[in-house]
């Protein structure tokens, strides 16, 4: 089974992302903020994060920068997941690391047809 | 449901665009005719009926086939299409080709636009799989709507997020208030027709390659081959074919041979001369 760290400040998007994710035969563990998800990854690398854009104490792009960083933060496939839907915000996940981009609302088909994109499905 | 209504209105179905419309797809008529109703501003989808069956007025007519035709599609859709294009079809059949021919593919039944669109973008990709030959792509349709939208290549941001991948979005979009817009050189590779697949077909001159996908699941067998067989009749003697997924040539028609080893890949049978008009 694949691992999945979904990141989100709105505990509704978290619950609904992991049920979708969960469908899709992921486990799935929880980050509030950039800060908590580099720590989960500090302990263990997922094979998937789906990462939102806009959170509080560390942003999602800010959080991607120092995952790339980190031993072994190249490996998870990071998928942005966010309402931010403009060229230059794709542009800087993209330049920074990301591997896909979903532009919010989403619903479980086009999260399944993002991590197909991915290579995770 | 007025079964008379239904009775007209599977019949014109039939007649104008090939689609069976049995009686347990008769939920469908409320969903597809409902808006139609409204816009005509009657208060229900049997009012409407009654009084198209009635006046029998060409343009509610043809809004009405329009309306009842599922128009379902997406980017790259099913995937293996595209890969059997770029990795079974177009390698023997570019070497095949002298340096001055044209590439011509047609997508048969193209709805808004994906699936041409997809093909466009996978050949500007990979320049190197049309091996310098010019190509075009004929992309028709029997829904004005649909060409329509299709041709001006804009898209919600939900359906660009089905099936197309990011890098894509970003190297061949731009946004467009809350729509994204295809570029205009993949808008230019591209040309929009109305056609219906159950008439004549001839002046579109002959093709490489087809795609008709998902359209024929519509229709009856004799609709079905029909079809299949006018289409052979536009193809290069080694030209391809590519249906969807749930669909087939084997029990309909000797125009077409299914490739051994490739699902929904079909080769012009050469030997295959037509019938004769009946
Ligand atoms: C489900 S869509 C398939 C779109 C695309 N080929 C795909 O696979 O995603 C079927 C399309 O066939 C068109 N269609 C139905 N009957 C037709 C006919 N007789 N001639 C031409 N197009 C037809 C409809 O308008 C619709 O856009």
């Amino acid at each position: 089974m694949k691992s999945c760290l979904v990141v989100d400040d709105s505990r509704v998007v978290r619950k609904v992302a992991r049920k979708i994710l969960e469908d899709l035969k992921f486990e799935c563990t929880e980050a509030a903020d950039g800060a908590e998800a580099l720590a989960r990854c500090k302990e263990r690398m997922p094979d998937a994060i789906l990462l939102d854009w806009n959170m509080p104490i560390m942003t999602g792009i800010e959080f991607l920068k120092k995952l790339r960083l980190e031993r072994n933060g190249e490996k998870p496939v990071v998928v942005f997941c966010t309402t931010e839907n403009d060229m230059d915000h794709i542009s800087e996940a993209i330049r920074s690391g990301a591997n896909e981009y979903v532009m919010k609302p989403f619903d479980s088909e086009i999260i399944e047809s993002k991590f197909q994109e991915a290579g995770l499905v | 449901m007025n079964p008379a209504d239904f009775a007209f209105l599977a019949e014109l179905m039939k007649s104008r665009s090939g689609l069976i419309l049995t009686p347990d797809k008769s939920y469908l008529v409320e969903s597809r005719l409902g808006p139609l109703a409204r816009a005509e501003g009657l208060s229900s989808v049997d009012e409407f009926l009654g009084i198209l069956r009635g006046r029998r007025d060409e343009r509610l007519m043809r809004a009405t086939s329009e309306a009842m035709l599922t128009n379902e599609t997406f980017f790259f859709r099913d995937k293996t299409p595209f890969d059997l294009l770029k990795e079974d079809i177009l390698p023997p059949l570019v070497k095949a080709r002298a340096a001055g021919h044209r590439l011509r593919i047609w997508c048969a039944a193209a709805s808004t636009g994906q699936e041409p669109y997809s093909i466009a973008m996978l050949l500007d990709q990979n320049p190197r799989l049309t091996g310098g030959l010019n190509y075009e792509i004929i992309a028709t349709d029997l829904s004005e709507k649909c060409l329509e939208r299709a041709k001006s290549g804009l898209y919600t941001q939900f359906e660009v997020q089905r099936g197309l991948p990011i890098q894509m979005l970003m190297g061949y979009f731009e946004k467009v208030g809350d729509s994204w817009r295809i570029n205009e050189k993949m808008r230019n590779i591209v040309q929009f027709k109305r056609q219906n697949l159950l008439e004549e077909i001839r002046t579109l001159g002959r093709f490489d390659i087809v795609f008709c996908r998902n359209v024929l699941i519509y229709f009856d067998q004799p609709t079905k081959r029909g079809v299949l067989e006018r289409i052979a009749m536009q193809i290069a003697e080694d030209g391809q074919l590519l249906l969807g997924a749930a669909e087939t040539v084997i029990g309909l028609t000797d125009a077409f041979k299914p490739s051994p080893t490739r699902r929904g890949l079909y080769a012009r049978n050469p030997e295959f001369r037509g019938r004769a008009a009946a």
